[in-house]
Formats: C-alpha cells, sequence, structure tokens
C-alpha cells in the first residue's frame, strides 16, 4: 500500500520531468498555422518535418519564411558542430593538463608544492562573474573576439576543481605499482603515462564527461566572445533565433525544433554514458 | 619506501605544471587582480582605465537599482533553494525506500544535462500567455489565462520554479547518493520496531544525511546567486526590473552601458557574498569527508 503510494508521487514526478521534453517536439513537428488550433493532444494533426528542415538550412529562404521563418540565416547543423568541438576540445585538454598537474601535486617533490596548490584552490572562492570582465577585456585586446581560440581560451588549460579533484584521486592509487616502475628505470613521465593515466581511466572519465555538460551548458561567455555566425554555439544560436523572432508572434515551432536539435546530443550521452555519469554525481567522496 | 634519501622532481614537475599555471595565471589570477583594479576606475573599455578611488562603490550604496537587484536575488534564492531542496529531498527518499533504478536516476537528470537555454526557451513557450500549454490548461480547467513571465509579482516565483524543474533531479541524485551510505539495517531495526516511513524519515534519514544535505545546500546557494541564462533568454530582467538580478546588473552595466569600472565595483560585491559561502563550503566539505568516509 505504502509502496503504491510511493510509486504514484514517482510517476507525477516524472511526467512532469518528462513531458516539458515531449510537448518541445511535439510543437517541432506542428505547422507553424496550426498552432493556434491545434494545442491539444499529444501528436499535432498533421505532422512535419519541415521546421526542422529550415532550422537546417535545407529549405530555400522562400520556404523557410512560409514556414513561418523570419528569413534570416540559420544553420543549427553548423551550430551544433561548432558546440562539439568547443567542448571536445576543453573536455580532452582541460582533463589532460588538470591529470598532469594533478599528478605532480600527488606524487612528485619539488619546492612551493603545497603553496602552489593552495594558491590554485583558493580560485575556487573566486565566482566566474568576476574574473569574466577583464578576461572578455584580455581576450578582446588579443583579437580573439569571435575565433574558437578566445572561446576556450579560459577553460581549455585547467580549472580548480579539475586539479582538486584529480589530485585526491591521485593520492588514493596504491604506491607499490609505482615504485615498481621506478625500480625498472622509469621517469616520472613514464609512471605518469604507462601506469598512473591508465589507472585513473575511471575518474578521467568522469571528470571529461561533466566537463563536457558543463560546457554544452555555456552561455554567457561564449555569448560575449563568439556571437559571430562562424564559431557560434547551439546555445548562442538559440538566444540569438529568439531576439531574431518578432516578439509579438515569437517562431515558436522554429524555436522549438531548434531546442530539440540542442537537447538530442546530451541525450545520446545519457543513454551511452548515462550509468557513469549517475554514479559519479557522489559528493561524499567514495569514488 | 626504498628510497629514504629526498628526491627531487624539480625539473619533471615543472613540466608537467607548465598548462595548469599557464591558466592560472592568464584567466585566473591576473584578471582576478584586474578585476579589483577596474573597480575603482572609469573604464569604458575605450581607452585607458582612469582612477577615481572609491567612487564607484560610493555610487552603488546610493544606487536604488542595485540595492534592488540585490533583493530581487535574494528572493530568487529563497524561492528556488526552498522548493528545490524539499522537491530534491522527497524524490531521493522515496528512490532510496523504492528502487536502485539506474533508468529512474538517469530519466530525472535529463533536465540539468539540457542548456539553460533550452529551459529557458521550452518554458517560455509552455508558460506562454496566448498559446501556452500551461495556460490552456488553465483555461480548460477554468482559471484564466496568467502571464507568468510578464505580470511583475509573478515573473520571479514564474524562474524560481523554471529553475528548480532544471535542477531539483539532480540535487535529488546528490542526496540519493548521500542515503545510500546510511546503514540499511538502521531501517530495517525501525521497522521491525515497527516506525513508519515519516518517522523514519526524520529520526534516520535526516540526521545522518546531515552532513551532505548541508554541503549540497551550499552548493546550490552559490549556484543560485549567479542565475543568469534563464533570465537572459525569457524576462531579460523585466517586468520594470522585477528579474533584474545582481548577475544581470553586472552584465547589463558592463556590456549595455559599457560601464567597466562601475559593474567591477558591484562584481567584487558579488564575489564577497560568494567568497564567503565557497569557503563555508571547503569547510563542509572537509567535515563530511571525514564523517561519512
Amino acid at each position: 500500500m505504502r509502496r503504491i503510494f510511493g510509486w504514484t508521487v514517482m510517476a507525477v514526478i516524472v511526467v512532469i520531468t518528462v513531458f516539458p521534453f515531449w510537448w518541445m517536439v511535439r510543437t517541432a513537428l506542428t505547422p507553424a498555422g496550426d498552432l493556434l488550433t491545434d494545442n491539444a493532444g499529444l501528436l499535432p494533426r498533421d505532422p512535419t518535418l519541415i521546421n526542422f528542415a529550415r532550422v537546417l538550412s535545407l529549405t530555400s529562404e522562400a520556404e523557410a519564411r512560409a514556414a513561418g521563418g523570419s528569413g534570416a540565416h540559420i544553420d543549427f547543423a553548423r551550430y551544433i558542430l561548432n558546440s562539439v568541438i568547443y567542448c571536445g576540445l576543453i573536455a580532452a585538454f582541460q582533463t589532460l593538463f588538470c591529470a598532469m598537474a594533478g599528478y605532480a601535486f600527488a606524487r612528485l617533490r619539488f619546492p612551493g608544492r603545497d603553496l602552489v596548490f593552495a594558491i590554485i584552490i583558493s580560485a575556487l572562492m573566486v565566482p566566474p562573474i568576476f574574473t569574466l570582465l577583464p578576461n572578455f577585456v584580455l581576450v578582446k585586446d588579443l583579437g580573439l573576439i569571435n575565433t574558437m581560440a578566445g572561446m576556450v581560451a579560459p577553460t581549455i588549460l585547467m580549472t580548480p576543481f579539475a586539479v582538486f579533484f584529480l589530485r585526491q584521486f591521485f593520492l588514493s592509487l596504491p604506491r607499490d605499482v609505482e615504485e615498481a616502475a621506478i625500480l625498472d628505470g622509469n621517469g616520472p613521465w613514464g609512471i605518469f603515462w604507462r601506469i598512473a593515466l591508465p589507472m585513473s581511466r575511471g575518474p578521467l572519465i568522469t571528470i571529461g564527461i561533466t566537463t563536457t555538460v558543463w560546457a554544452w551548458k555555456d552561455f554567457l561567455w561564449p555569448l560575449l566572445v563568439g556571437r559571430g555566425e562562424e564559431n557560434r554555439l547551439v546555445t548562442v544560436a538559440l538566444g540569438v533565433f529568439l531576439q531574431q523572432s518578432p516578439n509579438t508572434q515569437p517562431d515558436w515551432t522554429g524555436l522549438m525544433a531548434a531546442s530539440t536539435l540542442s537537447v538530442v546530443p546530451v541525450a545520446l550521452l545519457l543513454i551511452f554514458v548515462g550509468k557513469r555519469l549517475v554514479q559519479s554525481l557522489n559528493f561524499t567522496g567514495s569514488k | 619506501m626504498s628510497s629514504t634519501k629526498r628526491r627531487d622532481d624539480r625539473r619533471a614537475a615543472w613540466w608537467f605544471l607548465v598548462p595548469v599555471l599557464a591558466g592560472f595565471a592568464v584567466f585566473y589570477g591576473y584578471p582576478a587582480i584586474r578585476g579589483a583594479w577596474y573597480s575603482v576606475t572609469d573604464y569604458t573599455m575605450l581607452g585607458t582605465p582612469a582612477f577615481v578611488g572609491a567612487d564607484n562603490y560610493d555610487k552603488l550604496v546610493h544606487d536604488s537599482q542595485f540595492w534592488r537587484s540585490l533583493l530581487v536575488t535574494v528572493w530568487y534564492v529563497v524561492l528556488n533553494i526552498g522548493s528545490q531542496t524539499v522537491l530534491a529531498l522527497l524524490v531521493a527518499a522515496l528512490m532510496h525506500r523504492l528502487t536502485r533504478s539506474v533508468v529512474l536516476r538517469a530519466t530525472l537528470l535529463l533536465p540539468w544535462l539540457v542548456p539553460n537555454v533550452t529551459v529557458g526557451l521550452l518554458w517560455m513557450w509552455l508558460l506562454d500567455t496566448n498559446l501556452g500549454f500551461v495556460n490552456h490548461l488553465l483555461t480548460t480547467l477554468g482559471i484564466g489565462p496568467v502571464g507568468f513571465l510578464t505580470d511583475a509579482a509573478l515573473a520571479m516565483p514564474s524562474i524560481a520554479a523554471i529553475n528548480t524543474w532544471a535542477y531539483a533531479g539532480y540535487t535529488a541524485l546528490l542526496l540519493y547518493a548521500g542515503m545510500l551510505q546510511i546503514p540499511q539495517y538502521l531501517y530495517e531495526g525501525a521497522s521491525i520496531d515497527g516506525a513508519g516511513e515519516w518517522r523514519m524519515f526524520r529520526s534516520i534519514t535526516l540526521p545522518l544525511l546531515r552532513p551532505v544535505l548541508a554541503l549540497v545546500l551550499v552548493v546550490s546557494l552559490i549556484g543560485s546567486f549567479q542565475i543568469f541564462d534563464t533570465i537572459a533568454v525569457t524576462t531579460q530582467g523585466d517586468p520594470a526590473g522585477a528579474t533584474r538580478v545582481l548577475y544581470y546588473f553586472i552584465y547589463q552595466q558592463a556590456f549595455s552601458y559599457f560601464q567597466m569600472g562601475y559593474a567591477s565595483a558591484a562584481a567584487v560585491f558579488l564575489a564577497l557574498i560568494l567568497g564567503v559561502l565557497t569557503a563555508v563550503q571547503m569547510r563542509l566539505l572537509r567535515a563530511s569527508t571525514s564523517d561519512l568516509a
């Protein structure tokens, strides 16, 4: 009895979680002209793919206009590719560089080690908005506005959290394998590449996935630095799309088609690495 | 350990650390100093910053828009953290007592994976006064269309609700992970003694979850104070400043009015609030690992 009640509440919560996504897809499949009359029912009366086609720039300007578009050039295939490149670059390099530093802080011996580590960790207390304004000025002065280099610059080399997280992990690795490798004549590099990295696949993937998700959601920084069409990310493109759409009568079918496209890659991520992602959400430090 | 003589990996360490040290110096250290410097200058991004002493701070303290934005932010934080924490606790406790399903957990995580911009757009559409699904539903039930995002009194609660939808599942999973650390036999024993679910939640789950709950709360608070994306997409600070939170205020000063110095002073203020919260977080992080590990 109690379990039935519990499951009922849970079912309501799942419906509230999932339904908005369904309505997004449903709207994307509805012809723009039908929005006023066809607004009940789980499926549109005359499903169409035209909204997806026009936000992927697969239609002519006239066709897009006829289907409810503003006529502005929109190509979400390109924006998604940009976002994938952006996330891939940041996740791959940030994870590698932070693993190197984390390993050095955990295992190597050099003067000033703990002091340098403490300084880096203290940056966790500096909120992004504080460094955002000067970083924008810096990237602008370097002439990197509207370039991928400018967009990834602040996060591709490190985040204090990733250094902290990976150092904690390397500290927990058993030392004996590494000691044996030293006796075999391996230097720090050899041990790092051949032993420490392969032993830490789990945490490396965890931090890589988490970084990817946050990078996928990034909005303010890429909006400031990468508004240009060429390197525009999905999130920025959605914002620009909304701005181009008339305030009184937004292009909802097109916007929902574009929104759906922005969800597809993370939904795929959830399907393929969902288990690891779900299990990595753990603050208690057991993994 | 075989090597008792002090090893010195100075040269190797340097190569291990170069990328991170460079990234830290250029994009954390240097801008932090520059940000503090901007806050005592008049700077419009053209020309060079001109030192003006404490003028920006003086102006800030007398700026009613700034105080309003601070108030609006706190109002949002209270609404969002309140609803999000209660809901997340409920979901986590339900999952903890009902199932270990990974599919269910992944489903609840979905809104968190989606960009805030998409979440904002999606709910802007669902809450649209004329065509939105929610208002369609309300009209069917005989309650007139409600301007969720256009009514000054409703806009902030609506945005808090939107972000609760986006983050409650994620928060619930963090709390759930904490609940998994609680030994199962405690529940079995209580059950034999005839305790109900609510009693077990109050006497076992909540007290033993406290370190994790405190940590999750502080992390959510820090995130909540930095709300920006959802507002930038849906209301842009409107109606009449009812949703102009601190982050949006700073953004407008910097990039709409090009008052970099003034914006930096406001950012220093927000940084102080967040700095205190983060310091608390790091304390709790140490406390929670030693308690439960």
